[in-house]
């Protein structure tokens, strides 16, 4: 009953917080009093909660928690993040969108790529015409709160047939000296036969406090269009983060996004796909490594509308320590949605005997003539492996290290922007060298 | 080079080996031949360091230092080469990182500096031509999707790459074609020399056809029961292992 009651504090705090702020927040009061409504009606998740089953996310907010950090981080900082040479910049601080410390001089026209609260005050057509319109707030409490209380965040739009060569690279950074929750809320639209490539990394700078960062991200994905996503989790062990990431996808368009989670006390992935016309092709990719105590949740769906779609996810993980990774994938095959293929693997890799591991792969199919399938498997690394290469001279820990690099590579290797590729295999390299040590 | 003195092992506490002896001097090919379930594998998965089997009693001496005592990998870095009855795919991991991690790691051991590309490179080329091996393979993954014929010749491939004074080809000659087998025999020919030494596990006679043993060996029921020159394996041939039975039932 504690928690239930330190739960309802938490509610009050960002009901009164929500009333004391709506006057200067961005946007159409109305729409966020309807998401306020809908999120103090579903209230935060707890374990009882079948989607949040494994996922504490009640737990980490039972302390006293802030809603500005008053807090920022020196230029030189912030440059040290900008490890994509050559991209456009966008950099978020605790959930506001900072333009003197981006790097967005001399976009080509057709590329918008601004605050989002000042898109909203601009009146910008195509903001008025998606925004909150694909993440619907009455289907996750988390959607409803960033809805009700996002601050800022980045809104980019490609106009019809720019192809966009540059990455565009959004920093969420998390810094604050007391615990602070942020809503940062990003608008990403791509117009018909444009193509893009675009990165989200999260970390955290000079932190001493919990961040608790609800980050929501819409992608509109227009006739034809290709574009590239990659999301990058590398916040320190005081980070949680929700990142809920809803996606539509309309004729012939290309999506693949990449999900690595490298750190974190906790993350949440909610990503959503939604193939709402035909000839739609999507990838799902993600590579979660996790140790201590963390908890990795990604929780994906794709939804099959229309016919002749075909979607292809593959998450893989490794988890050590005492740390939790779960994967769910869901998948919808609507009525409609004849000749769909749609194909979904989990694999997992224990590598400590306190590690857990929940997977659950869920195929709705409404269709009969779709091709569909799921696999899931979770082991440790083969001892037979390790002892071929060993008997070639490799020593144990090469062995072992080797054998995670086999396994992640799958997922690397379909990183279509070399730097990024690179930055991401480094990063991969040194957490195993820690798991080694 | 190799010296086994009354060697037992057993795995799951049941005894495979019942006392081994036997002494390889270097430049010599030996050939362990024996029917099904007689210890052949277990000998070769002891002598390369695999943990399942415990080694209950006897020694094995090599170059004058205690074999049992070391890793697998101590052991392949002093120059003991297993081919595998059974060679293990690894898919993700390529011929060639493994190769070159291999070979680093073991001049690492004598204290030497890796091997410069160049070197490594030139040295590839000249062995894959050794094993006849497609260059394409010797890019993909260890042995995923190679056929039974391929991962053998990858086997020697490995072998003539490390370079080793001892190498156990464990049943290399199971599941090739003629063709195959004349061109692993063929790579086995060329990397022996006076300065190493060879042990041959088969079953079957074939393979001395083409590898000339010095000396074979009839192992059953986890022992040496007799040893002889290479008529020995044709004697072997001709009257079948029922033979051997008898003899050492008698």
């Amino acid at each position: 009953m504690e928690t239930a009651i330190k739960t309802s504090t938490i509610k009050d705090k960002l009901i009164s917080e929500f009333e004391a702020s709506k006057k200067i927040l961005f946007g159409k009061p109305q729409l966020r009093d309807q998401a306020m409504e809908s999120f103090c009606n579903q209230g935060i998740p707890t374990r009882k909660h079948e989607e949040y089953k494994y996922t504490h996310v009640d737990l980490m907010l039972t302390e006293e928690f802030y809603f500005s950090a008053n807090k920022n981080c020196t230029d030189g900082q912030i440059e040290d993040l900008k490890f994509l040479k050559g991209a456009y910049v966008a950099i978020i601080v605790n959930g506001v969108f900072i333009e003197g410390s981006s790097n967005l001089q001399n976009l080509p026209k057709g590329l918008t790529i601004c605050g989002l609260a000042d898109a909203a005050k601009g009146n910008l057509t195509v903001f008025e015409k998606y925004y909150a319109k694909n993440a619907d707030v009455n289907a996750d409490a988390f959607i409803a709160l960033n809805t009700a209380m996002a601050k800022d965040g980045v809104f980019i739009h490609i106009a019809k047939n720019m192809i966009i060569e540059r990455p565009i690279h959004i920093i969420h950074i998390s810094t604050a000296f007391e615990n602070t929750i942020i809503n940062p809320r990003n608008l990403i639209v791509v117009d018909e036969n444009a193509q893009a490539k675009i990165i989200e990394s999260f970390e955290t700078l000079d932190s001493t406090a919990k961040i608790f960062s609800n980050a929501l991200t819409e992608i509109v994905i227009n006739e034809s269009a290709i574009v590239d996503h990659y999301k990058i989790q590398d916040e320190n062990d005081l980070g949680y983060l929700v990142n809920t990431t809803q996606v539509i996808q309309k004729k012939q368009s290309v999506f693949s996004i990449h999900t690595f989670t490298l750190s974190g006390s906790l993350v949440r992935n909610n990503l959503t796909l939604a193939l709402d016309d035909e000839h739609i092709e999507s990838h799902l990719n993600g590579l979660y490594l996790t140790a201590g105590n963390q908890v990795v949740d990604n929780h994906t769906v794709v939804d099959h509308r229309k016919p002749n779609c075909n979607s292809n996810e593959l998450y893989k993980g490794m988890i050590e320590g005492k740390s939790t990774a779960t994967f769910n994938g869901k998948i919808f095959v609507r009525k409609d949605a004849q000749k769909t293929n749609a194909f979904q693997s989990n694999k997992n890799i224990l590598l400590s005997e306190t590690g857990t591991i929940n997977t659950k792969p869920q195929l709705e199919i409404y269709a009969d003539d779709v091709k569909c399938s799921h696999g899931t498997s979770t082991g440790k690394l083969d001892e037979d492996k390790i002892f071929y290469l060993r008997a070639r001279g490799l020593s144990t820990e090469s062995a072992k290290k080797l054998l995670m690099h086999a396994f992640a590579s799958e997922v690397v290797d379909t990183i279509k922007i070399e730097p990024l590729r690179e930055y991401i295999e480094g990063k991969i390299f040194k957490t195993f060298e820690c798991l080694n040590s | 080079m190799l010296n086994i003195k009354n060697l037992h092992a057993s795995i799951d506490g049941k005894e495979i080996l019942k006392g081994i002896n036997l002494e390889i001097k270097v430049g010599e090919v030996h050939a362990i031949m024996g029917p099904n379930g007689s210890g052949k594998s277990t000998l070769a998965a002891v002598l390369a360091g695999r943990s399942e089997y415990e080694v209950t009693e006897g020694e094995v001496t090599y170059n004058g230092i205690d074999l049992l005592e070391l890793t697998p990998e101590n052991r392949a870095r002093e120059g003991v080469f297993l081919a595998f009855q059974y060679p293990i795919e690894i898919p993700g991991v390529s011929n060639i990182n493994f190769l070159k991690t291999a070979i680093n790691e073991i001049r690492a051991y004598k204290g030497l500096e890796p091997i410069e590309a160049k070197d490594f490179l030139m040295m590839l080329k000249e062995k894959q031509k050794l094993v006849e091996l497609d260059g394409k393979l010797a890019n993909r993954s260890v042995n995923e999707g190679f056929s039974g014929g391929e991962k053998k010749r990858n086997e020697i491939f490995q072998m003539a790459m490390l370079d080793p004074k001892l190498a156990i080809l464990d049943e290399t000659d199971s599941g090739l074609d003629i063709d195959a087998l004349r061109i692993v025999a063929n790579g086995v020919n060329k990397l022996k020399s006076k300065d190493n030494a060879t042990i041959i596990i088969t079953h079957y006679q074939r393979l001395l056809d083409y590898i000339i043993p010095d000396f074979v060996h009839v192992l059953y029921n986890g022992k040496i029961v007799k040893s002889g020159s290479k008529e020995l394996a044709l004697e072997l041939e001709e009257k079948g292992y029922d033979f051997i039975k008898e003899e050492v039932e008698a």
